[in-house]
């Protein structure tokens, strides 16, 4: 178990096992993806107070849900690279912030789009939604550090550093709900109880939130992959690569 | 070891007058500017007169940012500071510290007045004084990890302001809450209460932030 997961340590056996890994990630994520999103819009019962405007948290929860999860792992990569040297690690906390801020972003679009026929306005300065801007503006620095930043090493560092910094904002996140009076509702799914949804709905959602993981994990194997020969473009193997997808072609 | 560290530092501060008084300078023309942009009607100042102080603040602040590990950096005594057989992380809260009195007490000191001319209630005062004073703390504290991540780049200061903002905004909302409830004589303890939480925490976790950032930065 140990060494295998050294082994992603290792820039050559990453390239290797990423390709299979992202093809059924890739696989996993369109269909758990397509039956989420048919159930959800099309199946699911409508909700006796929301109407049909709900059917947008099939989206809003998970996009939501995975960029504060995004955020969490980046942090974690970064204390991993710190602790125990690893550049791969690094390397992909870099690759998961645009992915991260986009879901984010996604999640602000989508709940204006909900909040505009429920709450009667798209934006309101309530708690959750200021720590959760508080989090793509924190994303903004790590992009921006990188590209700012011209070496590599240190841009990393910095941008683990702020991130690491960052996670102060990820309880006041979670919490912010049930700390302060907001106009935004408390998580309707716990994983430790029973949620507050009848099972028609929140199994189409877990399945949303599951494709949602699949898709991060897919995209972020991609992008691992070209970030990899980008910095590795000096190795013997990357060299290899390269010359053996040339003959192929 | 730690006032050794802070002498220099304000002694240092004190022969660059242009530097110390920048930030001051820079929050009376932000309060300036309300009331001829916004309305000069003293009822309409005095109810966002603590945000605007605060906000004022914090700007200065993020100005002031950029100048605390720079000249030590370019200069090579930041590398000699890291390598000495001292704890660095204690002259980084000296250095720290030092930034505060340079730029955050001053500022403190004339915000009072300040915000008598936005025509804030006087009963606001004393939390005025105290927040400002906890929070500007807080944003030097804060804002030392990013002025150490953006010491060795030639153009870091929006950089600086992008990293360190969005860390700003728990303090600046509980301290200019704390003030508003203040002056509309509401009790402000509890704000009060964060806005020291948060200056005390951050007392504990950044020197240690700081110093690696700081061995990042030098290491280039």
């Amino acid at each position: 178990m140990w060494t295998w997961f050294h082994k992603w340590g290792s820039p050559k056996w990453f390239y290797d096992m990423s390709k299979p890994w992202s093809f059924w990630l890739g696989l996993l994520s369109i269909i758990t993806l397509s039956v989420g999103v048919v159930w959800g819009l099309a199946f699911a019962p409508s909700d006796y107070q929301m109407g049909n405007s709900y059917r947008i948290i099939f989206v809003h929860v998970p996009a939501a849900f995975s960029a504060q999860s995004i955020y969490m792992g980046m942090a974690v990569l970064g204390i991993i690279g710190f602790v125990w040297k690893m550049k791969m690690s690094f390397m992909m906390a870099k690759v998961l912030a645009p992915i991260g801020c986009s879901l984010a972003i996604l999640a602000f679009i989508t709940g204006a789009i909900w909040g505009a026929p429920t709450w009667g306005t798209p934006w309101v300065w309530d708690a959750r939604i200021i720590s959760v801007l508080v989090m793509v503006l924190l994303y903004f620095g790590v992009i921006a550090i990188h590209y700012v930043i011209d070496n590599q090493t240190n841009a990393d560092k910095a941008a683990a550093v702020l991130t690491i910094l960052g996670t102060i904002n990820i309880p006041i996140i979670k919490y912010s709900v049930e700390w302060w009076n907001t106009l935004h509702q408390p998580s309707s799914i716990k994983l430790t109880e029973k949620p507050a949804m009848p099972p028609e709905m929140f199994i189409p959602l877990f399945i949303m939130i599951f494709g949602f993981y699949f898709f991060i994990g897919y995209l972020s194997l991609v992008r691992g992959r070209a970030e990899l020969l980008e910095r590795e473009r000096r190795a013997g193997w990357v060299k290899d690569e390269i010359k053996a997808q040339a003959e192929k072609y | 070891m730690i006032t050794g560290m802070l002498k220099r530092e304000i002694k240092l501060s004190y022969r660059r007058k242009a530097d110390l008084a920048n930030p001051l300078l820079f929050f009376l023309m932000m309060i300036v500017l309300f009331p001829l942009g916004v309305t000069p009607n003293t009822d309409k100042l005095s109810v966002i007169a603590p945000g605007l102080v605060w906000v004022a603040g914090l700007l200065s602040t993020l100005l002031s940012l950029d100048m605390m590990f720079r000249d030590d950096y370019e200069d090579g005594s930041l590398e000699q500071m890291l390598l000495a057989a001292a704890p660095a992380e204690m002259l980084v809260t000296a250095k720290i510290i030092a930034h505060w009195l340079m730029t955050g007490l001053p500022l403190t000191l004339v915000s009072p007045f300040l915000a008598l001319s936005l025509a804030m209630p006087e009963r606001a005062i004393p939390a005025l004084i105290i927040s400002l004073g906890l929070g500007t703390l807080t944003f030097s504290l804060i804002g030392s990890v990013g002025a150490a991540l953006t010491v060795g780049l030639r153009k870091g200061g929006l950089l600086l302001s992008l990293l360190v903002m969005p860390l700003f905004i728990p303090i600046l909302i509980f301290g200019a809450s704390a003030v508003t409830a203040a002056a509309t004589e509401f009790p402000y303890q509890a704000q009060l209460a964060y806005v020291g939480a948060i200056c005390l925490g951050a007392l504990a976790i950044v020197p240690w932030i700081t110093t690696m950032a700081l061995k990042v930065s030098v290491s280039e």
